[in-house]
């Protein structure tokens, strides 16, 4: 891994973090429960870095937040995240920037079809496999409730990533880069 | 802006970080199977006697959780409506224990000790790259990176304001990321440039920027 891959990994898993700093107002609302745009950084890691920097990059920002630094929205951070509900988020979100990215490289649809698809099956899909049974078992909710509060903000946030990467971002995009 | 530390010379500041974290550990499988909310209640008003032991700032620091009250508040209220009052209340209380107990070693761990004792199980990914320089200075990067890139944010959407009356739109973050990417990539060649990663392989030519 050359010096310029690693300084990115660690600016997109800085991004990750500066999301959870959007202030509510951009933040639409789904059922009561605010949205989080951090989830939106992961789905954006994976099409702008690929499958493995792209989990990596999130690695790093969990890693990050384990550490003590306060970056996980609502300026949570250190080991007490893991004990809390949305710990399995936590894990999904570094296998669902892999699938992101995996999809992101592989698919052979039109540009904004195959951001789209690879946001949603690794950005929502992979992130509530891990998230919501961790959700369940901390919790007790069950995996309809726990998916039907999510789903809105987050089928926004894929279209939204969707959005950015084929337009003022497809420079960046995995899509667009030479591969080696 | 980083907030995890609290200096201190108590007994949990001079354990070693490693010891701290088995400890958390074994407390969890401990912690996890009770589910007599009057017990649960007991050992979070324990937790809480020990952050009191740090004074005023040990109990700012309990409310620093607050934003976790809003989904405790949810979980609390399906649980009654799909168990029971005291199911209810044992969850919520487990969570507020494992959170509240955990963050006690945060918030008694330097985060160099924390990355030194971190380093130890994660040695096995050395084969995949992750070796301790790299990691270190990839979590520099992003603490430095962080306060950068809001105000880079911050002082685009001031300019953006000052010229227009329309709401910052999707321009403002296309010149936001290849602002934060350009300052990346700079980044990444004053490191080079100082000889960071040589003894592996020469640099590959760079990348034409698109």
């Amino acid at each position: 891994m050359d010096t310029r891959t690693l300084v990115r990994i660690a600016l997109i898993a800085a991004l990750i973090a500066a999301l959870g700093f959007v202030p509510p107002v951009y933040m639409p609302l789904a059922a009561g429960v605010p949205i989080t745009a951090q989830s939106l950084g992961v789905m954006l890691a994976g099409l702008l870095l690929g499958a493995r920097a792209g989990a990596a990059a999130v690695a790093l920002f969990v890693f990050v937040v384990l550490l003590g630094a306060p970056l996980l929205s609502g300026g949570r951070g250190g080991l007490g995240v893991l004990g809390g509900p949305s710990a399995g988020f936590l894990i999904g979100y570094i296998a669902g920037a892999y699938v992101v990215g995996f999809l992101a490289e592989r698919l052979k649809l039109p540009a904004f079809a195959s951001a789209f698809v690879a946001s949603v099956v690794g950005g929502i899909l992979v992130v509530y496999l891990f998230g919501i049974p961790v959700l369940g078992a901390v919790a007790g909710i069950g995996p309809m409730i726990g998916a039907a509060v999510f789903l809105p903000g987050d089928l926004i946030k894929a279209v939204g990533a969707a959005v950015l990467v084929t337009t003022v971002l497809r420079n960046w995009s995995v899509a667009a880069q030479p591969r080696p | 802006m980083i907030a995890g530390y609290l200096s201190g010379p108590s007994l949990l500041h001079r354990l070693p970080a490693g010891v701290k974290l088995v400890a958390l550990a074994v407390l969890s499988v401990f912690i996890l199977p009770i589910g007599d909310p009057l017990i649960l209640a007991c050992v979070l008003a324990a937790v809480v006697l020990v952050y009191a032991g740090f004074g005023r700032r040990g109990l700012l620091r309990i409310l620093e959780w607050r934003s976790l009250l809003p989904l405790l508040a949810i979980i609390f209220v399906l649980q009654v409506w799909a168990a029971s009052l005291s199911v209810a209340a044992a969850s919520v209380l487990r969570i507020a224990v494992m959170v509240l107990i955990a963050d006690l070693v945060t918030l008694s761990t330097r985060m160099q000790d924390m990355m030194d004792a971190l380093a130890v199980p994660l040695k096995p990914l050395a084969r995949f790259g992750l070796d301790p320089e790299r990691l270190s200075l990839a979590v520099a990067l992003v603490l430095r990176f962080v306060p950068v890139l809001l105000e880079s944010w911050r002082g685009r959407e001031e300019a953006w304001r000052a010229r227009s009356p329309r709401r910052p739109g999707l321009v403002l973050i296309g010149a936001f990321f290849s602002g934060a990417l350009g300052t990346a990539d700079q980044v990444a060649e004053a490191l080079d440039a100082r000889g960071f990663g040589m003894p592996d392989k020469p640099a590959p030519p760079p990348r034409p920027n698109p």
